[in-house]
């Protein structure tokens, strides 16, 4: 048997580093890492140098001053005189709020318009063609402008609804939209021993957790009784009855009340307001990246081979069961990947908030905090620290979840 | 330890020919332009007209220094900047000065290392409001929402004026000042609160001004100057005397109709100094004799240059009021020429 090469000799020398294959890879990728190196030693020296030259230092004091701005949208306690960290902790807060709404949203939109772009029915999945060309083709900073001007032109301003002829009225005496936001009633726990607010909203969620766990124990039953007897049980009284029952009871002993919105000086006031900008953010950031989204799904879709369709068809499913029991199980190991990065686009594309006053961590950290103090480099570097904490985050947890629809093979 | 020798030695080797030589003169001179920050365009303080070409109170500012330094009030390069970005601009060197509305404070002097060399407009911090809204006084605006410029220092004072006075607001930031217009007429915010001869030249664009008032209260103290860096001083010096010069020359009745007749000599010592047929004023400045003429030839004297851009004649229309001169009750004062 002949051997392609010769056998290494033992002795090592340094030309081996370029013309032994074994090494050259190696030798290479040290030189780019060294190149690397090199290049952001000297980026940071340099501007080192020059912060030194203008007098200049690298300090995060600036964190503790009070910020001496205010902040429409404040999911926490915060005025003008809390500090710029916690001006940046609303912002940041701000920024997961529109991404999360707009991750769901997106997810919403692009499975319906993936599946429905594969439909047989023309009208249907030529629409979906249109949606998807349309809006993935022109830049979300445009959509985010066009969505937030329809609203601030159409929809009318507070005043229209004052006095006796009145323009404009509430959606059944509880929803107000105007082009500053919309407005809708709020819940309020009125008994006196639930008095603190998060807790409440604790508990809240607590209640749900546990119904979900009751739920997943009542499925889990049925599928033990189905196997058993051949027969499933009707549940969905069941399950209705654990999501519904203890979330009311809770409801009523905290004394459940809601609190409508309603003209009062300049705005209207109670209730939730709904700010124009997180609107138009939100619907554009999910309209934008649900057209990527619904090519991942058709994508996925189409990845599955047609035989697995016709093997379900043949054991007598439905085409709905098809699709849902057959189909998109095995479409998601492909559709999950890019998905990640669809998310992780919507996160860092919420950065555009700006252009529509929505005061997200780039308009306060990034925005006011930077302009207030002028310490330019130190805010920058802290936005990217989080918008990297948050994307490694987004892809971590993603990818726990692809890894548990992964195709398990035996 | 090859590795860390070898950078140390590369960064060391970079970083020597690095830092930007702190003579704006000669760099200027050398480029034969002069980079001037603006805004983006606020109708008479800096905006280009239908032909491109830049006009406005703080504009005349940077022709006035191009034509002292460089003897030709065209050798500018306007440079738009927004609130968020003038300060780097200045800091980085990309611009020589910054002539945009800029308030002196304390900590922008200081903190951010920049020379304020003087005040060509004493504005306070004002609001516009509906005629229809029936409001009369600031203090009327409880729970009212007002659209800001996000990233000046009206956002302060904004939020010290409510808390003082114990009433609410919803704040909405805006990016620009024509974005804030839009969003005020849509009626999207109820008063738009910025410099108040801001407001005055943006209801000038309205299609109904008349329907429109801009509130008694000032909130704010706003002296707006231009201003360069810290560490060239000569530099600073020839923006400040610049400026000086044109406040002077209105004092003193030095106007581009007649300062061909008054160089040929007067007998006011102090008009022949700054003209420079007497004295040697440019040389210790570090410019020729006739720097300041050209200066005050470039758009007239300081009174010129407000009327003709922002005066009560033109659509901003505002009255000279604090931006008199001293001797007319104003607090428009320059040091004296000697």
């Amino acid at each position: 048997m002949a051997t392609l090469t010769d056998p290494p000799s033992s002795g090592f020398r340094l030309s081996k580093l370029i013309y032994d294959t074994r090494y050259r890879s190696y030798t290479f990728q040290f030189i780019a890492l060294m190149a690397l190196v090199a290049l952001i030693g000297y980026l940071g020296s340099n501007l080192m140098q020059n912060l030194r030259a203008a007098g200049l230092n690298i300090s995060y004091e600036f964190l503790g001053e009070p910020s001496g701005y205010d902040i429409n949208q404040r999911p926490i306690e915060y005025d003008s005189q809390s500090s710029h960290m916690r001006a940046s902790i609303v912002g940041i807060l701000n920024t997961l709020i529109v991404a999360f709404l707009a991750c769901v949203t997106a997810t919403v939109f692009g499975v319906l318009a993936g599946v429905l772009r594969l439909s047989h029915n023309w009208i249907v999945s030529k629409l979906m063609a249109v949606y998807v060309e349309a809006f993935r083709n022109v830049p979300v900073l445009i959509w985010i402008l066009i969505i937030f001007s329809i609203m601030t032109v159409s929809l009318p301003g507070p005043r229209s609804f004052r006095g006796e002829e009145a323009t404009s009225s509430m959606l059944f005496d509880a929803f107000a939209f105007t082009n500053r936001g919309v407005y809708t009633p709020k819940p309020e726990f009125t008994n006196p021993i639930f008095t603190s607010g998060a807790l409440n909203w604790l508990l809240v969620l607590a209640v749900l957790v546990a119904s979900w766990y009751g739920a997943r124990a009542i499925g889990r039953w049925a599928t033990r009784v189905q196997e058993a007897t051949g027969v499933r049980p009707t549940t969905w009284y069941l399950t209705l009855g654990v999501w519904f029952v203890p979330l009311i009871a809770l409801m009523m002993i905290m004394g459940l009340t809601w609190v409508y919105p309603e003209l009062k000086g300049f705005n209207f006031r109670g209730g939730i307001q709904i700010r124009g900008s997180l609107i138009a953010l939100w619907f554009a950031l999910a309209i934008y990246t649900g057209a990527f989204i619904a090519e991942n799904v058709r994508a996925g879709i189409q990845a599955v081979s047609k035989g697995q369709t016709e093997a379900a068809a043949s054991l007598g499913l439905r085409p709905g069961r098809i699709m849902n029991l057959v189909i998109l199980p095995q479409a998601l190991r492909v559709i999950i990947p890019p998905l990640i990065s669809q998310y992780l686009n919507i996160t860092k594309n919420s950065s555009l908030a700006i252009a529509v006053g929505y005061m997200d961590v780039t308009g306060t950290l990034g925005g006011i905090t930077l302009n207030q103090t002028g310490r330019a480099i130190e805010t920058v570097l802290l936005l990217m620290l989080f918008y990297l904490v948050i994307s490694l985050s987004i892809s971590a947890v993603m990818n726990v979840y692809n890894n548990s629809i992964k195709l398990r093979e035996r | 330890m090859k590795k860390s020798l070898f950078i140390g030695a590369l960064t060391a080797a970079v970083v020597t020919g690095g830092v930007a030589g702190a003579a704006t003169l000669d760099d200027v001179k050398a480029r034969g332009k002069l980079n001037c920050g603006v805004t983006t365009g606020v109708p008479g303080f800096a905006a280009p007209d239908a032909n491109g070409k830049w006009e406005g109170f703080d504009v005349a500012v940077c022709r006035a220094v191009a034509a002292a330094v460089l003897g030709d009030s065209e050798a500018v390069e306007f440079v738009p900047t927004t609130g968020k970005t003038r300060f780097t601009a200045l800091a980085s060197g990309e611009i020589d000065m910054l002539a945009r509305n800029t308030t002196w404070t304390f900590s922008r002097d200081t903190d951010l290392k920049f020379e304020f060399t003087g005040v060509n407009y004493y504005d306070g911090q004002g609001f516009i409001a509906p005629k229809a809204l029936g409001v009369t006084s600031a203090k009327d605006l409880d729970g009212a929402t007002v659209c800001i410029q996000t990233g000046t220092t009206t956002e302060l004072n904004l939020a010290d004026f409510f808390r003082s006075n114990n009433i609410s607001y919803e704040p909405v930031p805006i990016e620009t000042n024509s974005e804030a217009q839009q969003q005020y007429l849509a009626e999207a915010c109820d008063t738009y609160t910025t410099d108040a001869s801001a407001l005055a030249a943006t209801r000038a664009t309205f299609e109904n001004p008349g329907d429109h008032v801009i509130l008694p209260e000032i909130i704010s103290k706003e002296p707006l100057g231009p201003l360069v860096r810290h560490g060239d001083n000569e530099w600073g010096d020839i923006v400040r005397w610049t400026l000086n010069a044109l406040i002077s020359a209105e004092e003193l009745g030095i106007t581009s109709a007649n300062i061909g007749e008054l160089s040929g000599g007067t007998n006011n010592p102090e008009i022949n100094r700054i003209l420079g047929t007497e004295g040697n004023l440019g040389e210790m400045i570090g410019l020729d004799a006739e720097w300041a003429k050209r200066a005050i030839m470039a758009g007239g004297n300081y009174g010129e240059v407000f009327e003709k851009n922002i005066g009560e004649n033109t659509p901003v229309g505002l009255a000279r009021g604090l931006n008199a001169q001293w001797t007319d009750g104003g607090l428009i004062y320059s040091p004296p020429f000697r």
